[in-house]
């Protein structure tokens, strides 16, 4: 038992979530190990948001168990900040705080420390992102998008969790900044790290940062293993979404 | 392994030697703070620092920066420090916060407070003009709109202003009947007390039926559609200019003036008269009330009484502003929904910015149609 605690960062056993008479996840199981980063893919309203969401508290569920380093999720929201960091898909930047206000909150909310501090850190945490220092007392509503993810990011860090979920992180990003942000995330992930739990369409991204892909359908996990695994699965929806005219390309530079 | 941070300094000729122990992690922050102050006097003192690294169990980036802190501060002024000890894989951390904090930016340079205020001053007065400019725009682009809808009467939006009469006439009448109907009762129940010491009590009736008519019954509605329907509107557009929708329907060749402003305003020159006519029947059914229970005053009497006191005049100086009123308070929600950038707190301030902006011009508007009325005899 203590070894699968060490192992493991999220342990999900027989999740059942649904909205009235749909049900969206289906006796769902699956194992995050620890410092791994783990790449979800699934049918658009498939249920990978819907996985995420529960996972992090956000969405009730029906039955199951979530696990998070060995701890059962309950309906406990104190701390959740210093288990794991998200970036919401819309960044979710606070808009009435500037961008190092936004990065400081989590810092100001859960820990006791001088302004000067907390100034550097903030600093520190964007410049690991890839902001200048300039962009600092900018608002959410002044930033491109690339920026607005990486702030994110850089808020989701900002106690160095153990644990980091990522929403589709690279969705409106050029390839160019996606290819950076993919970047981003590995090295962060070999610094500090990191467990990450990505929720992508981004194929590139998930041949080159996910160190394991789980594939999502039908309200399971069908499928799951590295990359090179995953592309010699049999099953129908495995082999439809990574045999599709959009991912040939792909598997020609894979070969 | 300790459970709580320790730094342990033990000087060595002129070499201060530092070993930080223990969890070096965000948890612990104010104790990291508090031992790496008080090195610092000791730190500045030596000519050379070595950070032994070796004893530290857990460390993230904030004790990383907490520790390069130090020994940036070793190393300034010439002297050295060196980091010995540093295990295999907190040695990445390591070399990424020595990079980051390099380039501080000049912090922006005090000004002059009076300088301040005068720069304010000057920028709100711009600001007026510009407010000005905007109201005329909307106005130009809000008549251009209505001599489209003459030319094409097919082209008006019929469901949409419906729903909107619906919504800000129907939906309303409850809540303006109320509370039009109690300052009714108010200003009778004042008169009757005020007026009975000189016995002029049943002279009541003619300040109820005068002041009601003319002034108070279309100013009270008008206030209230102000805060009422001119906020969801400036909401509504500002929220609908957040999410690009107005960009949107530019792009598809329709004109957000034509599809979205007109029937509002025009739902708001409609109802308001209405509104206002309802209000004021209110008002004066709740003055007649008081007259009847607190003033002794028969209904038969009130009426008669009302009858002699008040002229078509009266009415017709009332209703005659109401659309003039909910033109102003149309163009100012509209054009405030419009002006809203993309924050949430954005959309807050011009929110408050329509409904104070409204109610005050339409205040302004009512003290000039009284000139106005005043000098025509009416």
């Amino acid at each position: 038992m203590g070894e699968s605690q060490e192992e493991f960062a999220i342990r999900v056993r027989d999740l059942v979530v649904g909205f009235g008479r749909q049900t969206v996840l289906d006796r769902l199981s699956l194992d995050v190990r620890r410092s791994e980063i783990l790449g979800l893919v699934g049918a658009s309203g498939g249920g990978k948001s819907v996985l995420m969401r529960t996972i992090i508290g956000l969405i009730p569920r029906r039955g199951g168990t979530i696990e998070v380093m060995g701890q059962p999720i309950g309906g406990r929201k104190e701390g959740a900040a210093t288990t794991w960091g998200i970036l919401f898909q819309q960044g979710a930047l606070f808009s009435s705080l500037t961008v190092r206000q936004n990065v400081q909150f989590p810092l100001r909310e859960n820990l006791v420390l001088s302004q000067e501090l907390m100034d550097e850190i903030a600093i520190a945490k964007l410049e690991m992102v890839g902001l200048r220092a300039q962009d600092a007392d900018k608002y959410p509503s002044e930033l491109s998008g690339g920026m607005t993810k990486r702030v994110a990011l850089a808020r989701a860090l900002a106690l160095d969790p153990p644990i980091l979920f990522l929403d589709e992180p690279t969705s409106g990003l050029d390839p160019i900044a996606a290819g950076d942000f993919d970047a981003l995330i590995g090295t962060l992930q070999k610094t500090l790290g990191l467990t990450v739990f990505m929720v992508t369409h981004d194929l590139a991204s998930l041949t080159t940062v996910c160190d394991r892909v789980a594939a999502l359908a039908d309200g399971k996990i069908v499928a799951i293993g590295p990359m090179r695994e995953l592309l010699q699965s049999e099953h129908p929806w495995v082999r439809a979404y990574f045999h599709g005219k959009r991912s040939q390309m792909l598997q020609h530079e894979m070969r | 392994m300790n459970s709580q941070p320790l730094l342990l300094a033990t000087p060595s000729g002129d070499v201060l030697k530092l070993r930080p122990e223990g969890p070096w992690t965000a948890a612990n922050v104010t104790m990291l703070e508090t031992l790496s102050r008080s090195v610092g006097a000791d730190v500045d003192r030596s000519s050379a620092v070595t950070l032994d690294m070796s004893g530290v169990s857990a460390l993230d980036t904030l004790g990383a920066w907490v520790l390069e802190k130090l020994s940036r501060r070793a190393a300034s002024s010439g002297r050295s420090a060196e980091l010995v000890g540093v295990a295999d894989h907190f040695s990445g951390l390591m070399d990424e916060v020595r990079q980051v904090n390099r380039h501080t930016p000049a912090p922006a340079a005090a000004q002059n407070p009076v300088l301040l205020r005068l720069g304010d001053l000057g920028r709100s007065t711009v600001g007026a003009r510009e407010d000005i400019t905007i109201f005329l725009q909307m106005l130009g682009a809000l008549f251009m709109a209505v001599i489209g809808v003459l030319r094409r009467p097919r082209s008006l939006r019929l469901t949409s202003l419906i729903y909107q009469l619906y919504r800000i006439g129907w939906q309303a009448i409850p809540i303006v009947a109320l509370i039009t109907f109690l300052i009714g009762a108010i200003i009778a129940q004042q008169g009757f007390f005020h007026f009975r010491r000189f016995g002029a009590e049943s002279y009541t009736v003619d300040m109820v039926g005068i002041l009601v008519l003319r002034e108070l019954g279309v100013l009270i509605v008008a206030i209230m559609v102000a805060g009422r329907s001119g906020s969801a509107y400036t909401a509504e557009l500002g929220s609908m200019k957040m999410r690009e929708e107005i960009d949107a329907l530019s792009t598809m060749g329709l004109d957000p003036v034509h599809v979205l402003i007109v029937p509002r305003v025009a739902a708001l020159v409609i109802a308001l008269p209405i509104l206002a006519f309802i209000g004021s029947i209110a008002a004066l059914y709740g003055g007649g009330l008081v007259a009847q229970f607190y003033g002794g005053m028969a209904p038969a009497i009130y009426i008669a009484r009302l009858h002699e006191a008040i002229s078509v005049a009266h009415f017709e100086v009332g209703l005659l502003k109401a659309p003039f009123m909910a033109l102003v308070i149309g163009i100012v929600a509209c054009s405030e929904g419009l002006r809203v950038k993309g924050s949430a707190e954005s959309l807050g301030r011009q929110t408050t910015t329509s409904v104070v902006k409204s109610i005050f011009l339409v205040i302004v508007l009512d003290g000039l149609f009284a000139i106005f009325f005043a000098s025509i005899g009416m």
